[in-house]
């Protein structure tokens, strides 16, 4: 009793009322902030940052690449949370907020995935290849896919919130395992990779290898779109929880009449 | 117990007509891709392996949808959740049952698909080791959609959208070693990955089907 009196724990957001009132308050400083962010970083990485020797100016595309891609998985990661959440306290509005996550997640992924093929094409010589990154990415895109259209599936929303929270672990388990079995498969089929993975354009290895005149418009891009992202992800929250008001209200309409 | 309900769903399957159905589905695949590809020998016994793993893997996916949904339709899914047999074991004897009335044909299959696409002769024995330690992964993860989507409509389909993802890693190790298998390379490797994979699977995905099967009967 004495817990779940206290105000200031993060559980009290587990309210929807208090989430929705909470979320809008913060919401405009997450739009705005993500913006300024966004359009200073952007417009830095743009014009403001030399050629690189080799790549020209097609090395800006990764000020939108490499956001993309890491909001891409940390929103599976979310939503693991969220979802370990619902299944362990119950808490509607964090079942919600994963459902509310995964289309961002989607886009996200395609954003990645998109630039990357552009970025491929003049630097690798083609849209695509089977390297080990492009196909993970792939895999998880899949992932989101059939994730979606579970909770698309399901009529009930506390059964799909149940079922779409299992698929979400069991799906993050063999997403981990799919990279690095791709990882082997791809050293096992062709040797001509290794030269892509030489150029290091993706992931972690951007950060030991970017020089500090790319990091830093590339730092203020990331964390613009991690701003993005919590605040697409608060007000489709809301968006979600308004909607099964209504439900719930239609349903007791139509009870009394 | 479970040698009983073992006996029934063997029957079941015989009965139902989808014991033969995975193997002509199968059959059909592998007759097609020559067609598809064209029939140069050296092209078809290069993609042997690869194209004899999918499509017993596809095969496997085809028969999932009948794996809990007749029980689901007349009840006895029910009967099954309330008797004093866990659900995790009787989720892992619908695996089984799955993978003996699917799995193992497929395996058994399998060498005489691999005359058709002209494979590579140490290839059938490494072909029919990697699909027996594969397929019994195949049958757990697919026993893990089908009683994810037990309950809906249009199942079918969404099925194999999630359990395709899931799929890959099991894929992607068994088509490794029969490839290596059929060039004379060395496949300790992957065949241990597969084997763990199987395993991990057995183990642990049970737990997962049977909870996922508890909401949808709830």
């Amino acid at each position: 009793m004495s817990i779940a009196a206290k105000a200031n724990t993060l559980w009290e957001y587990a309210n929807p009322r208090k989430f929705l009132a909470t979320s809008e308050r913060v919401l405009p400083f997450f739009w705005m902030t993500s913006f300024v962010c966004l359009v200073v970083g952007l417009i830095w990485g743009f014009f403001f940052t030399p050629d690189d020797y080799k790549q020209g100016s097609t090395v800006k595309i990764i000020y939108l690449h490499v956001p993309a891609a890491l909001m891409a998985i940390n929103c599976w990661l979310m939503m693991l949370a969220t979802s370990l959440v619902w299944l362990v306290r119950r808490h509607h509005v964090s079942a919600l907020a994963a459902r509310a996550a995964a289309p961002i997640g989607i886009v996200m992924t395609l954003i990645a995935l998109a630039t990357g093929a552009i970025w491929g094409q003049p630097m690798w010589g083609t849209w695509w290849a089977w390297d080990p990154r492009l196909t993970a990415f792939l895999i998880l895109f899949l992932f989101y896919l059939g994730y979606v259209a579970l909770w698309e599936a399901i009529e009930d929303s506390d059964t799909a919130a149940d079922l779409t929270s299992v698929l979400c672990l069991v799906g993050s388990v063999f997403a981990l395992l799919s990279r690095y079995a791709v990882n082997f498969w791809n050293q096992g089929l062709h040797q001509g990779a290794s030269v892509m993975r030489a150029a290091a354009v993706t992931g972690a290895d951007t950060e030991e290898k970017v020089s500090n005149i790319y990091f830093y418009p590339l730092l203020v891009c990331i964390i613009g779109f991690v701003l993005l992202f919590i605040a697409l992800v608060l007000y489709r929250t809301g968006t979600e929880i308004r909607a099964r008001r209504i439900k719930a209200l239609l349903a007791r309409e139509r009870l009394n009449g | 117990m479970i040698a009983l309900l073992l006996r029934d769903l063997k029957l079941a399957f015989r009965a139902g007509g989808g014991f033969g159905l995975g193997l002509a589905f199968f059959l059909i695949v592998t007759v097609l891709v020559p067609f598809s590809v064209g029939p140069q020998s050296s092209l078809l016994s290069t993609i042997a392996p690869g194209v004899l793993w999918l499509g017993a893997l596809l095969a496997c996916l085809l028969s999932l949808d009948r794996l809990l949904a007749l029980d689901w339709e007349d009840g006895s899914l029910d009967l099954l959740a309330t008797a004093p047999l866990p659900l995790e074991a009787v989720v892992s004897i619908k695996a089984l049952a799955h993978w003996i009335t699917t799995g193992l044909p497929l395996v058994l299959a399998a060498p005489f698909l691999g005359v058709l696409l002209n494979l590579p002769v140490p290839g059938f024995f490494w072909l029919v080791i990697s699909l027996l330690v594969g397929t019994p992964a195949m049958s757990v993860i697919g026993t893990f959609g089908a009683a994810l989507t037990v309950g809906l409509k249009r199942g079918g389909l969404l099925l194999s959208l999630l359990v395709l993802p899931l799929y890959v890693p099991t894929l992607i190790f068994g088509a490794e070693v029969a490839r290596r298998g059929a060039t004379g390379m060395e496949t300790q490797t992957p065949l241990l990955m597969l084997a763990g994979i199987t395993a991990a699977t057995i183990a642990l995905l049970p737990f997962a089907s049977a909870a996922v099967l508890r909401i949808n009967l709830r």
